[in-house]
């Protein structure tokens, strides 16, 4: 590695992102544009969906090609886009909002980062050979007897599970012991509490994913009997298996995005944030209790109904933690000088949003609503909710609250404000109806559907198209404005969390010399205690 | 990771990161996701075997397994002499016990496919019943993890015979996966043979 890396002023050539870096801000930029790239293709596959059932029957494409496309649309959505893209803007922030020059591991973090992309196409090389057909929860006994692709699902998904986990030692070895001085846990950005929640997450559940991936490769390919009916293998250990990790996995895929919006919420509202501890503390919560609930998805399964319902309690109890989050927001807000600039718009769209996906989970959580709507539109519809309207809303909030950082040039504000309104009103018209379908009794994963529901479907098409559409104006933008863009300047929001403290885009090791930290990140309207660092070395 | 210019961990205040350098913790850490990895494999092992009642072992092949598992706690014992001859600087002894640590590993390994043989004359086999499927793969995936410690003994004992001051560190940090590896045969000898 360089030998004198703060003395390098020189602007780096474009080429570092098309190669091995050990650089977590190259790395960074690496999987969110990498994992973009899959957004768009889980996105295809996405309006092929909804084209299909834009009419009842199967015209566009048959059954088989439907479970295809709808498998690997969840697939790439969770594997391949908002569980890595999470993981790349952690990559990015998480060592300069704790002052550090880099993650501990960096060469471990570049492994990370390529498993991704080799994981990715594995994936995509799947399609190819009998695409995985089974949906993205891959049930048994289907994921074992469909074709070849499901060896390479399988394959790619335990590449990323083990991406992943590398990722959670490393953030949270950086976090415990390369935090700037004066940065103490309870001075940490809310994102990097929300890192640590979803690392603890990832660090404990992505290994029994693991677990059970091998088994079904192992009865596909060396034949295995783990889920032969026949010579006593049982189907529901593989549901065990997987919602061990994959219930938690949809906190590893919210956890960040909340950090995100208690990152933008105060900056927007120019008040500190309310009850800092609270939102800490609620995210660790939501880890731990997030590991006892994965049963819930599994009560029509034939579990023992006297287990039901410590599963239904531990569920609801989540919403626990998650509402003291969502009234701290609305607490920070309230009474804020508000700037609706997009991040912030996205930000409260989240809020709205989730909090649609988050009360209907509490639904679902109840036995007897679930034994209704279980594997009906009404799933599809809340789970939307949660990832699209929850977690992308909250991506979208945190790409353009700190393009200014990453480009050191600024978006354009309207076509950003268009991409919001789009972007919302699309959510909302293609996720409101699917409730409709749900409560309707419209099964989900099925190619094609009884004419009663052709009127809430046509909805829902118009809508994704209305997504679609809605991601130009952002593609536009960040392309545009990266290149033509006027100069953002160090801190154009008036943040005071760290990575606000240096240069855009940041130096090679992100600070010319090491900040010293003195007071919260979130201090806003005490002008006493600003800034929040000081340069090292300077009297407090 | 290296660099002479920006010491890792310079900056964190004392007292504040547990005492833990970030390697050892990063190993720790490693190790929390083994634990969950073989409760997976474990757990999957039990619930077949109370849907499928497993193999009665025969009294040789417990006492083979016995003194198997007395081979690896012995080479437990073994890298903790290494990490003591490490820490005191006995570069001679650091590399006898580091070959012993492996050399046992290897006895291990070579007891544990022997095992495998004896079983399969019996008749069981990894795709001939839910019991075979579950044990080998429980076995195997530890066995893998034993031959993993096998060439990591072996790549600090390279290190340490090409005589550049070798950092106990190193080994400490082998140790741990060796002494966890170890320890989760303890679980599985009384889960699968003994229980």
């Amino acid at each position: 590695m360089t030998a004198t890396p703060l003395e390098t002023h020189s602007t780096p050539s474009i080429r570092r992102y098309f190669g091995w870096s050990t650089d977590h801000k190259v790395i960074g930029i690496q999987y969110l544009v990498t994992t973009f790239a899959f957004f768009l293709l889980g996105g295809a596959m996405a309006i092929l969906v909804r084209t299909e059932l834009f009419a009842p029957g199967a015209d566009l494409v048959n059954g088989t090609e439907y479970n295809r496309l709808m498998t690997n649309h969840g697939s790439v959505m969770l594997f391949l886009w908002i569980i890595p893209v999470l993981a790349g803007l952690g990559n990015y922030l998480v060592p300069l909002m704790i002052g550090a020059r880099d993650m501990a591991f960096p060469r471990m973090n570049a492994l990370s980062y390529w498993l991704l992309f080799v994981a990715g196409i594995v994936m995509i090389a799947s399609f190819f050979v009998g695409a995985a057909e089974s949906g993205w929860t891959a049930y048994v006994p289907l994921s074992v007897e469909a074709p070849s692709g499901q060896t390479l699902w399988a394959i790619s998904v335990i590449l990323l599970g083990t991406s992943s986990m590398l990722g959670a030692i490393n953030f949270l070895t950086t976090i415990t012991t390369m935090r700037a001085e004066g940065m103490t846990f309870m001075r940490l950005p809310l994102f990097v509490w929300s890192m640590i929640a979803t690392s603890l997450l990832a660090l404990l559940a992505t290994p029994v994913l693991t677990v059970g991936l091998v088994l079904i490769a192992l009865d596909r390919v060396v034949g295995t009997v783990f889920f032969t009916v026949a010579q006593g293998g049982d189907p529901i250990l593989w549901q065990n298996l997987f919602w061990f990790y994959s219930h938690p996995a949809v906190y590893i895929m919210v956890l960040p995005a909340m950090g995100i919006v208690s990152e933008v919420l105060p900056v927007f509202s120019r008040k500190p944030i309310f009850g800092y501890a609270m939102i800490a503390f609620s995210s660790i919560a939501i880890s731990l209790l997030g590991i006892t609930v994965w049963a819930h998805h599994m009560f029509t399964s034939g579990m023992d109904p006297r287990l039901r319902v410590p599963f239904m309690i531990s569920s609801m109890i989540i919403a626990v933690p998650t509402g003291v989050k969502i009234f701290s927001w609305l607490a920070t807000v309230w009474e804020g000088k508000l700037r609706f600039n997009t991040p912030m718009l996205f930000a409260l769209g989240f809020i709205s949003m989730f909090l649609i996906g988050g009360i209907t989970g509490i639904f679902l959580a109840s036995i007897p609503v679930d034994l209704h709507v279980h594997d009906s539109y009404f799933t599809v519809a809340h789970l939307h909710f949660v990832l699209f309207g929850g977690s992308v809303f909250a991506v979208y909030a945190g790409l353009y609250y700190w393009y200014p950082k990453i480009t050191g040039r600024m978006y354009d504000e309207r076509l950003g404000k268009s991409h919001f309104w789009l972007n919302f009103a699309g959510t909302n018209l293609t996720y409101l109806p699917m409730f409709v379908a749900g409560l309707l009794g419209m099964p989900r994963r099925v190619a094609d559907y009884a004419p009663e529901f052709t009127l809430v479907n046509q909805l829902a098409t118009v809508g994704s198209l209305l997504l679609a559409v809605s991601t130009l104006p952002f593609l536009y933008n960040v392309v545009v404005s990266w290149v033509t863009g006027p100069k953002a300047g160090d801190n154009p929001w008036g943040a005071k969390t760290l990575e606000w403290q240096t240069s855009s885009p940041p130096p090679e090791h992100n600070f010319l010399e090491l900040p010293v930290v003195t007071g919260m990140p979130y201090d806003f309207g005490e002008p006493r205690r600003t800034p929040a660092a000081s340069p090292a070395g300077a009297a407090d | 990771m290296t660099t002479t210019t920006i010491p890792h961990g310079e900056s964190f205040q004392a007292g504040e990161a547990l005492g833990l350098d970030h390697r050892k913790l990063g190993m720790w850490l490693f190790l929390a996701t083994e634990v969950m990895l073989f409760g997976g494999l474990l757990t999957a092992f039990l619930h077949t075997k109370l849907r499928q009642p497993g193999l009665e072992f025969t009294a040789e092949s417990l006492l083979l397994v016995g003194l198997n598992t007395f081979v690896l706690v012995t080479s437990s014992f073994m890298v903790a002499q290494a990490l003591d001859a490490a820490r005191r600087d006995l570069k001679g002894r650091l590399r006898l016990y580091l070959l012993t640590t492996g050399a046992l590993g290897v006895v291990f390994l070579a007891g544990q496919a022997y095992e495998f043989w004896l079983l399969a004359h019996e008749g069981l086999s990894l795709t001939g019943s839910l019991f075979g499927s579950a044990f080998f793969t429980l076995t195997g995936t530890h066995g893998l993890h034993v031959l993993i410690g096998v060439v990591w003994a072996l790549a600090i004992l390279l290190a340490a015979l090409r005589n550049r001051g070798l950092s106990s560190n190193r080994v400490e940090i082998f140790g741990l996966y060796w002494h966890f590896v170890d320890i989760v045969w303890l679980v599985l000898f009384t889960v699968i043979y003994l229980v």
